[in-house]
């Protein structure tokens, strides 16, 4: 398998040989890591708009594989305000870079980026489409504390209409052959083009409008928030928002390998009570971007195989 | 003669008559096709009685063959067309537009966050047909149905 010279722009490009490889490394990379493995390697680290753990992380993985970093936080001290393309700045950060990590608000940007540069590009997220090394990290987490991928309950919580984290999740669960729950209020549940694809994949999955209804059964738990914007009338997020909160009384009958995933920033939706337990795992998957993100800076450089 | 008295649009002797293009798609295939730049006659039937789909569009280009290649390219827009390459007066050619695997520059992606949509460049469709017709953007990766789009990069 060789990912050297490889963009990662969609989860839908990746297989699931080429998955179960991406976290095999993370899995060595957060067992021993390699200080030396990037030496003289250059990372561009491309934010066209905010991001903290996406960023850090890419940068933090670069750096304690032994390579440098350059780039910018904030397109707005780019020439992107001057009205550059994407195109063009991509093909020149990719002349001073060896691999490029991004995140645009446009959706398509880091595909459009891929075909300005021979140099990798690794999506950290293209407006509301792709966030691939979420959804990589997510199966990590997940394999690691089930220590397995295959055949477990997953209910996926809150705003599964609009969040991008969940809809890739979904998607990459399908090679699993997982049981899912889709936990949303009406106006916020998975698109039923999503739904057509696990269909189509022999995928079984309900729908349900409570936690209450499915936290029994489920090996993880993956909270998401809901936004009050997304609701056209204040009452009727007022009516739900409750239903999608998870407190600490709720976990007192769940299966005991539980855990809660959550891809942050969390506002209310887990209640601080909930971190003490032994099933929020939250922290420890927002630790494991860094390994997985490690993994695919060393493959794409062609200094992992 | 008899028989051309009844064409609603008149017979060349040499080019492509493309044939039962649902009505109201005409125009916009001659925008697709560039064919005004050719400098050839082209003559337009719009909204003519037809028995298998009620009413169609015909678009007759003289002087001018239109491959296959072209009009897979715009299947999207014709997907019942029928192509006659005709060659003093007698068909000599006669092919179905086939929806192609992708379409490139042609379709404008209704999602308006879409790269495609920010910057000058050219769309990318992925056909996807599993009964029905679905397009997905190759770059901001949304599926559409045919209704879902809109406009033509003409």
């Amino acid at each position: 398998m060789n990912f050297q010279g490889k963009s990662i722009i969609s989860i839908n490009d990746i297989s699931k040989a080429e998955i179960l490889h991406i976290l095999k490394h993370a899995e060595n990379l957060k067992k021993k890591q390699q200080p030396n493995l990037l030496k003289s390697h250059i990372m561009g680290s491309c934010f066209f708009e905010p991001s903290t753990r996406t960023r850090l992380s890419f940068e933090t993985a670069m750096e304690r594989l032994g390579g440098q970093v350059m780039g910018f936080s904030d397109g707005k001290v780019t020439s992107a305000k001057k009205g550059e393309t994407i195109y063009d700045a991509m093909k020149i950060i990719g002349q001073y870079a060896d691999v490029i990590a991004m995140r645009h608000p446009v959706e398509g940007a880091a595909r459009r980026a891929s075909e300005a540069t021979n140099k990798p590009i690794l999506n950290g997220g293209d407006g509301s489409n792709q966030h691939p090394t979420q959804t990589l990290l997510d199966l990590f987490t997940i394999k690691e504390c089930q220590k397995k991928l295959a055949g477990l309950s997953i209910a996926l919580v809150g705003d599964l209409k609009y969040g991008r984290t969940t809809h890739s999740l979904a998607q990459a669960l399908a090679h699993f052959g997982a049981k899912i729950y889709f936990v949303a209020p009406d106006i916020l549940q998975m698109p039923d083009h999503i739904c057509k694809e696990l269909k189509d994949k022999k995928i079984k999955y309900t729908k349900h409008k409570k936690i209450e209804d499915v936290i029994n059964k489920v090996d993880i738990l993956y909270m998401t928030r809901i936004q009050a914007e997304r609701f056209s009338d204040p009452m009727d997020y007022e009516r739900v928002k409750n239903a999608f909160i998870l407190t600490e009384d709720m976990l007192e009958k769940v299966k005991p390998n539980m855990k809660v995933m959550h891809p942050l920033p969390r506002v209310n939706e887990i209640d601080t009570k909930v971190d003490k337990t032994k099933h929020a795992y939250y922290f420890e998957q927002a630790e494991n971007g860094l390994y997985v993100r490690q993994a695919l800076l060393g493959l794409v450089l062609g200094k992992l195989k | 003669m008899t028989q051309d008295k009844k064409l609603l649009v008149s017979a060349i002797k040499n080019g492509t008559v493309i044939d039962h293009i649902e009505a109201g798609n005409a125009l916009k295939i001659i925008r697709l096709l560039n064919l005004p730049a050719h400098k050839k006659i082209v003559t337009v039937g719009l909204n003519l009685p037809s028995r298998a789909m009620k009413h169609k569009d015909i678009i007759k280009v003289e002087g001018k063959e239109i491959t296959e290649e072209e009009m897979n390219q715009i299947a999207i827009l014709a997907p019942k067309a029928s192509i006659n390459i005709i060659c003093d007066f007698e068909i000599t050619k006669k092919f179905k537009a086939k929806l192609p695997k992708q379409i490139a520059h042609v379709l404008v992606c209704p999602n308006p966050n879409c790269i495609t949509n920010q910057e000058r460049m050219d769309s990318l469709f992925h056909v996807i047909q599993n009964g029905t017709i679905k397009l997905k953007c190759h770059y901001c990766e949304k599926i559409f149905s045919q209704e879902e789009i809109k406009n033509y990069n003409t």
